[in-house]
């Protein structure tokens, strides 16, 4: 098929030398654009100050029918996850991604819990992720797939609970890029990163929206305000 | 699927004639055009957004050899393999070949509409493997037997009642009994069924929303979450793209994520939005061990540098049809190819010829609407009447040019008078078309019960469609 792929190349690179002359550029300069990362219009609505900015996020991924728990510290986190399932008539039992952060939490002081981590086989209930960051512009949470994060986690179970700091919220998708780019360097990419808004949910009933269509009915986010 | 653009015509008649697709179209012309107006006035920039993306994508397709060049480096770099197609012929070629070298028995899709370009369909199921449509709306065509619609939503002119119909006449190994009467029990229906099929999958397709030349990225964006169930549980995956969704960053992609969700569904941001790198690592406990992406140009590169380039900048949003009068009275299918509505009047006699498709400019009233909503700005009546001179010039000019005008206004003025004239046909035939029984005809009944009826005469479109080989068998079991 490599030659398939130098006539479609010829054909593109003939019309465009040929209309739009001044408007191509160099190797040199697409480049430069790329490494210079430049960000576009950023939306009003992020120009707020952090507090405010972590209110905000917390408004938009309510509005999108995620549920959140502000939590003082990542101790309380147990508590008030057995609570929250608890109050949703689900078992005590989850499956953890493998991070350290989760599994650094205090889980022993809830021994009822039933906690299995790794990969989903699609037999779970309930998953617990742990984000990289998150967009306030539209209360989307960043997931990053890793040997610490499986992607099926994310999309397989009913319920979908996310920890996530408050110092990790920020305004824009754009930051959240940069929070990559300083974890994993410049150009490099997980396999898989996801922008979590809400639920899973569809329209194609009569355009009417309906909560849960193939991933989780419930998305769950457990924001922590101290580190 | 074999078009029948060039009866545009007949197609749109019948659908004027069908009620149920009335009922269906008169819900989507309020709720689209509303939800999008209200995320627009959410956003103060959001026309500075959509200027933006516009000089974003003109700036990449005047440079796109490099940035495809840029993307495919970093995605073979990656882990990714790397296909590209001249043609539909060479893009289903590629997939098959792929299928059957892992000995594919199964294969799971996500909404595709390049898929539907190709016709991979039907190529598939030629070859003798099974597929499943995992998008909801998708999937409620594959049982119909029917291609969708609508580019966002492609059973919008599926009732609910009729959603109910198509599985219980599929899902046969369920309770007759049970309960579908409502749309939860419709999806929890549809949820249970294809849980299974993600993983039991040999080989997961999906389309892209945009490549990226920084990362070599593939992005999706779904609200089911269907296309990452698809892509991570399969074997394999391959993604189909045109030359077309290139974007330089990962910055460049979120401006104009911005505007998509906005203007097609009137979400702020789509519930998943996933940027895919290559195949599973070797420290992953999950995701495909392949991971190909095919890359078609089909007839794209000619547009560029002519006066059809813009629409290149296209992003698949459905806003245009969203907001088309013609799109409202006639339906998606009346359009007999792959894209409807004002951005399927210009592309498919771009693909298919104007001899084949040349009417469709016509089907417009030329209010300008698509262009005030499209998110590209891209100047879609300028282009149809670029057509329509086309056609003039070429002598192919349909008896009445402005039929598209004259029908809009006869939809709008007399609808229920013209419809009801018509209605016992259209229900019989329909019945009889899929093996139905009058008995659920409940409005046909009143004239069951006293008359006799005469047959239909003349075929409906969905009968011509099916004559003319459009009709998919499906393959789900
Ligand atoms: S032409 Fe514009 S409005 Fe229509 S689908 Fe494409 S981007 Fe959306």
């Amino acid at each position: 098929m490599s030659e398939a792929r130098s006539r479609i190349f010829g054909r593109v690179r003939a019309a465009l030398d040929e209309a739009a002359p001044e408007e191509r550029e160099d190797d040199a300069q697409l480049d430069a654009r790329i490494a210079a990362h430049e960000r576009g219009i950023r939306p009003e609505r992020v120009d707020l100050d952090p507090p405010a900015l972590v209110d905000l996020f917390v408004d938009q991924a309510t509005k999108v029918n995620a549920t959140v728990d502000r939590l003082a510290d990542a101790s309380a986190i147990p508590d008030a996850l057995a609570r929250y399932l608890a109050s949703e008539n689900l078992p005590a039992a989850f499956r953890m991604a493998p991070h350290p952060d989760l599994e650094a939490l205090p889980w022993a002081e809830r021994p009822a819990l039933e906690i299995k981590t790794g990969s989903s086989d699609g037999a779970d209930v309930v998953g617990l992720s742990r984000a990289l960051s998150a967009a306030a512009e539209t209360g989307s949470v960043m997931l990053c797939s890793g040997p610490d994060s499986p992607v099926t986690l994310n999309f397989l179970p009913e319920t979908h609970v996310i920890v996530l700091r408050a110092d990790e919220v920020g305004g824009t998708y754009e930051e959240c890029w940069d929070v990559l780019r300083a974890k994993l360097g410049v150009g490099a990419m997980p396999r898989a990163v996801t922008f979590v808004t809400g639920p899973s949910r569809t329209g194609d009933i009569e355009q009417t929206i309906y909560l849960g269509a193939h991933g989780p009915r419930r998305l769950h986010i457990l924001l922590v305000d101290a580190a | 699927m074999d078009p029948t653009s060039h009866q545009f015509k007949e197609n749109a008649k019948q659908a004027l004639s069908n009620d149920n697709l009335q009922s269906a179209l008169a819900q989507m012309k309020v709720g689209f055009v509303e939800r999008r107006r209200e995320a627009a006035e959410k956003i103060p920039e959001f026309d500075r957004l959509r200027d933006q993306a516009r000089d974003l994508k003109n700036h990449t397709l005047a440079n796109l050899d490099r940035y495809l060049e840029r993307y495919e480096r970093k995605a073979i770099e990656a882990g990714a393999h790397v296909h590209w197609a001249e043609t539909a012929a060479e893009a289903r070629k590629i997939i098959l070949d792929i299928c059957r070298q892992k000995q594919a028995k199964l294969v799971t899709k996500g909404k595709s509409m390049i898929a539907e370009e190709i016709a991979l369909n039907e190529a598939l199921e030629a070859d003798g493997i099974s597929r499943v449509e995992t998008d909801l709306g998708e999937y409620i065509v594959q049982l119909r037997n029917e291609p969708p619609s609508h580019i966002i939503a492609p059973a919008v002119h599926v009732l609910r009642e009729e959603v109910e119909e198509a599985f219980r006449e599929e899902h046969t190994h369920l309770d007759d009994a049970r309960r579908l009467s409502e749309p939860s029990d419709l999806l929890n229906e549809a949820r249970a069924i294809l849980r299974e099929k993600y993983s039991e999958a040999d080989v997961g397709i999906t389309g892209a929303n945009f490549l990226i030349a920084e990362t070599g990225s593939s992005v999706i964006v779904t609200n089911e979450g269907n296309g990452d169930l698809t892509q991570t549980l399969a074997k394999t995956h391959i993604v189909i793209a045109s030359i077309e969704k290139v974007v330089p960053t990962l910055e460049d992609a979120s401006s104009i994520l911005r505007v998509l969700a906005r203007s097609a569904t009137g979400q702020e941001f789509t519930a998943y939005t996933t940027f895919t790198t290559g195949p599973r690592r070797p420290e992953d406990t999950d995701g495909p061990e392949d991971y190909h992406v095919v890359i078609l140009d089909n007839g794209r590169s000619d547009l560029l540098g002519t006066e059809f380039q813009d629409a290149l900048r296209c992003i698949r949003c459905g806003a245009c049809m969203n907001h088309c009068p013609v799109y409202h009275a006639v339906g998606g299918h009346s359009y007999g190819w792959v894209y409807p509505g004002p951005i399927g009047s210009v592309l498919t006699p771009t693909f298919l010829g104007v001899a084949e498709a040349g009417h469709l400019p016509n089907a417009s009233t030329f209010c300008g609407r698509c262009e005030d909503v499209c998110p590209m700005r891209i100047p879609l009546p300028k282009m149809m009447r670029h057509y329509r001179q086309e056609e003039f010039d070429k002598g192919l000019a349909p008896p009445a040019a402005r039929f598209g005008l004259d029908l809009w206004r006869f939809a709008a003025t007399k609808p229920r008078l013209y419809r009801l004239g018509t209605r016992v046909a259209s229900w019989a035939m329909r019945l009889a078309a899929r093996g139905g029984s009058l008995r659920k005809a409940p409005l046909a009944s009143g004239w069951t019960d006293h008359r006799d009826m005469a047959a239909p005469t003349g075929a409906s479109f969905q009968d011509q469609w099916s004559a003319r080989g459009g009709r998919r068998r499906p393959s789900a079991r």
